[in-house]
């Protein structure tokens, strides 16, 4: 795990602070002088992770650079509901071109500011799962294959939750969207497509790929200000709960996120230049039904009848998971057996960043 | 206004919208009723301690603790710490240590002389000795109960003597509670603390009439806590030579340092405390066989289980289901009992013998009340006195507490009364009524987020090995050294009440948690608040609540 554990200090590592510790062992998000890169009075829902989680990874990364960064965003969530003219939520340098095309615009960004010898300047790439892992493919594995100096963020809410809640390719099976409706029978979104981001960026072997979760800021800090310390592509896949699009308690927003991960449903990894370096262990396993229950988007695996085939197959993908990725594993593990980087890694040498 | 290149467009902020108006329930910051709190019969804020123990603040701590309780370090060692059976960290991995860091904390005052004059002054402010009243209370009694209700009588600015019987103050604590598990030296210690205080403590005197004490001492009003010092007695029908006598009187001759002849085997009768520290003391003046003979089963017993468990430890016997029939020299008849359907213990005729040089009577005790004798308006029932809820009897002025009224009598409940009384005592004097502040809500572990604590098993307190314990009167128990007590008092999870873990300030995705200077917690920025409720659920204690947004 990238979060040094804090041992007996009554919430540990938990918590986001704590009065116990030293300022420097904080989290940026317990400073009272914490940049907040996105700012109050934003449009976006009740309970939002994806808002959350941006300022969660922004402000890491504005420490971790001084408050140097420029962000370019994809359209989606995030950038409609932080600016509609005339007003902005965002207190750093923030760019909007195009749905499919952010991964470009940063590197360009980047680009000019080696050309200016700006090395001190850094770039944020981020959008949400349709911006990242479809509409904008094409540019950011350019920027992968590249290896431009840019760390791209994906807040990944598993649909296209600005527009109505349609189906993207990180869909996760059997979930309602608008376009995978709770009808037939197999009901919801098809078992077996959609795709990892995650593993697909490990496939381009940049320097640093990790995913992570909203529901634990420590880890989500400790991955950016890792990405910030190394150059060429980043890329960090942060699972944010949406709580309109899978029609859950805005209020559970953090929780099903943890469950998400506890259930082995989201594994939390870091690879560095293709080959995973570390996981993060399960803390206390929970079955997949549990965290399912608590979104109307799988309400029909349990009404008007269990689904007891689809609950089982869900249940595998979490198994098929903690095994490959270790999750309960209580050693640690040597990146030489590690299942998941089995047929990964090429020949050569990795590829240093820029 | 002048624009840099490329910008066409003003820059406005979305801190002009307000998006609180979507709200329709609000968070509100909230205190909870921690159980340990609403366990401790001496009312102590334990939270409130641990919070600055946690700190590594003992002496702040300290100085929480003694505004409600002045014995500590006898506390620690002697209560039988309700509070960790109330505990909520007993349902995730075990119960806070409460007693081994009050313990600690009692110990390290002791160690570095820390005097309960401070204590007041720097609890609440230059006044904290309340304005002086002018009045004068007499205690009669310089057990827990008095020593308390002196204390706090004289924090809240009268002027109080303790009249005593004993020869040495401290009354149970000293004549009850054997040495192994009340050292004397840290008794005299804080019985010290509280003379030091202003508290004058007048030893060897018997209070025959309470009427008359109060006359001539020109006292105001009175409290009394005489305790419960004579041995009940039961008929045991016994041959010339057997040697019987009761528990209250071994424990009081062990303590002035003539213990009785007791023989190689002994029986204790009965199933309570003091039948433990009856057996236990037999054992430490020699007894090879100390035999606990109880009429019922081990899950009746009035003990606790603790006792039990280092009696048994000890090498103490026990006969379950029996009763004393009869007494020989040498030898005792026992009756085999069995429980019936309401669990009352039942003769079934079988007869056992158990060789016995002695018996011991450990049937409770009863309070000597004859100082009561003609003082009109008193009502006594059960062998008790009984009292109101503010502690006075029905004599106007005279108030009782501790093992002499109605309650279990454990020297925590006796603390607590001399607190309570106190309270009311004063209100009396000062011709007003005390009412005791609301209470709010229990904090039970539903209310807290569990997720948030780092696991932390409880560190145990070494025990004296077996073999030196059932030899000498040393103290059984050892205390927590510094980092041992600082760990426990950690793993304290401050239910119900914020403990600045800047949770709230974090999970807010609409920034709309303001963080207030350290110890001031954090307010809610209404203006911004969507009413998502983030917050009061990822609260690790339970210290948001949801509430209905006004109008």
């Amino acid at each position: 795990m990238a979060a040094r554990p804090i041992k007996f200090y009554q919430v540990g590592s938990f918590a986001v602070g704590n009065r116990l510790l030293g300022p420097e062992l904080r989290s940026v998000q317990a400073d009272p002088n914490r940049s907040n890169a996105i700012t109050k009075g934003h449009r976006a829902c009740q309970g939002c992770g994806e808002a959350l989680g941006a300022r969660y990874a922004l402000d890491a990364a504005m420490r971790a650079t001084d408050g140097r960064l420029i962000a370019a965003n994809a359209t989606g969530c995030l950038e409609v509901f932080s600016t509609p003219y005339p007003e902005s939520s965002w207190q750093m340098p923030w760019l909007h071109s195009l749905f499919g095309n952010a991964p470009a615009v940063a590197t360009g960004i980047a680009a000019a500011l080696k050309a200016k010898g700006r090395t001190d300047v850094r770039v944020v790439g981020q959008g949400g799962d349709g911006g990242t892992v479809d509409i904008g493919l094409a540019c950011l594995s350019g920027m992968f294959e590249r290896n431009d100096d840019v760390l791209y963020v994906c807040y990944d809410n598993e649909a296209y939750m600005n527009t109505g809640v349609q189906r993207s390719g990180s869909t996760p099976p059997a979930a309602r969207t608008m376009t995978t409706q709770a009808v037939g029978d197999e009901p919801g979104n098809v078992f077996g497509q959609g795709k990892s981001l995650p593993l697909i960026a490990m496939a381009h072997e940049i320097p640093y790929v990790a995913t992570a979760t909203v529901a634990d800021l420590r880890d989500v800090e400790a991955k950016v200000e890792r990405a910030m310390q190394l150059r060429g592509a980043r890329y960090l896949h942060i699972l944010v709960t949406c709580p309109l699009g899978w029609s859950c308690q805005a209020s559970d927003s953090v929780k099903v996120a943890r469950l998400a991960k506890e259930t082995g449903l989201f594994p939390v990894f870091e690879a560095e230049h293709g080959a995973v370096s570390a996981v993060s262990k399960i803390r206390r396993r929970r079955g997949v039904e549990e965290y399912l229950r608590l979104q109307g988007r799988y309400r029909h695996l349990f009404e008007p009848q269990r689904r007891e085939d689809v609950l089982a197959r869900i249940q595998a993908i979490a198994d098929r998971n903690i095994a490959r990725f270790r999750l309960c594993d209580p050693d640690g593990f040597s990146r030489q057996d590690f299942p998941a980087n089995a047929g990964l890694a090429r020949e050569g040498a990795p590829r240093e960043g820029a | 206004m002048e624009k840099p290149f490329a910008i066409t467009l003003d820059v406005g902020s979305s801190l002009a919208n307000k998006t609180g108006a979507w709200r329709d329930e609000r968070p509100v910051y909230v205190d909870r009723l921690p159980p340990c709190n609403a366990a401790c019969p001496a009312g102590e804020d334990i939270q409130g301690w641990l919070y600055h123990a946690e700190e590594g603040d003992y002496e702040r701590a300290w100085r929480r603790l003694v505004q409600d309780n002045p014995l500590p370090a006898v506390m620690g060692r002697v209560c039988y710490h309700p509070c960790t059976s109330a505990c909520n960290r007993a349902q995730i991995d075990e119960a806070v240590g409460i007693d081994g860091v009050e313990r600690f904390l009692g110990d390290e005052a002791i160690r570095r002389g820390w005097e309960l004059a401070d204590a007041a002054a720097s609890s609440s402010g230059a006044g904290a000795r309340a304005r002086r009243s002018g009045k004068r209370a007499l205690v009669v009694g310089a057990g827990p109960s008095g020593l308390s209700a002196a204390y706090h009588l004289t924090r809240l600015g009268h002027e109080v003597e303790i009249h005593d019987a004993g020869e040495l103050p401290g009354g149970m604590m000293r004549f009850g509670i054997p040495q192994y598990r009340l050292p004397r030296d840290v008794l005299d210690a804080e019985v010290q603390r509280i003379r030091d205080f202003g508290v004058k403590i007048v030893s060897s005197t018997d209070v025959t009439d309470v009427r008359d004490a109060m006359r001539e001492g020109g006292f105001d009003a009175a409290f009394l806590a005489v305790g419960a010092h004579i041995g009940r007695r039961a008929y045991i029908p016994a041959g010339d030579s057997a040697r019987i006598l009761d528990a209250v009187s071994l424990l009081r001759c062990t303590e002035g340092g003539e213990p009785p002849r007791l023989g190689r085997r002994v029986a204790v009768y009965g199933g309570g405390n003091t039948a433990m520290d009856a057996a236990r003391t037999a054992r430490r003046l020699g007894a090879t066989d100390a035999v606990v003979v109880y009429r019922r089963t081990r899950e009746r017993m009035p003990a606790h289980e603790e006792e039990l468990r280092e009696a048994l430890e000890e090498g103490v016997r026990m006969k379950w289901l029996s009763t004393i029939r009869h007494a020989r020299e040498g030898e005792l008849v026992l009756e085999k009992m069995e429980l019936d359907a309401h669990g009352m213990p039942q003769p079934t005729g079988d007869l056992e013998e158990l060789k016995a040089d002695a018996v011991v009577l450990a049937l409770g005790q009863e309070a000597d009340l004859s100082l009561l004798q003609g003082v009109p308006g008193l009502s006594v029932k059960d062998g008790v006195v009984e009292v109101g809820a503010n502690m006075m009897t029905g004599a106007p002025g005279i108030f009782a507490g501790g093992d002499m009224v109605p309650a279990e009598r454990t020297v925590t409940v006796g603390v607590g009364h001399g607190k309570k009384a106190a309270r009311h005592i004063d209100a009396w004097l000062r011709g007003g009524e005390y009412t005791p502040t609301a209470k709010h809500p229990t904090a039970d572990i539903g209310v807290l987020n569990t997720w948030y604590y780092a696991d932390a098993p409880k560190t145990v307190a070494p025990r004296l090995d077996e073999v030196r314990r059932c030899s000498t009167f040393q103290e059984v128990k050892q205390g927590l050294d510094e980092q041992n007590a600082l760990f426990e008092a950690r793993r304290c999870l401050s239910c119900g009440n914020c403990f600045e873990c800047d949770n709230c300030y974090g999970v807010c995705p609409d920034n709309a948690v303001i963080k207030l200077a350290v110890g001031e917690r954090y307010a809610i920025d209404y203006d911004y608040c969507k009413g998502c409720g983030l917050c009061a659920e990822e609260c690790p204690c339970g210290a948001i609540a949801m509430a209905p947004e006004p109008g």
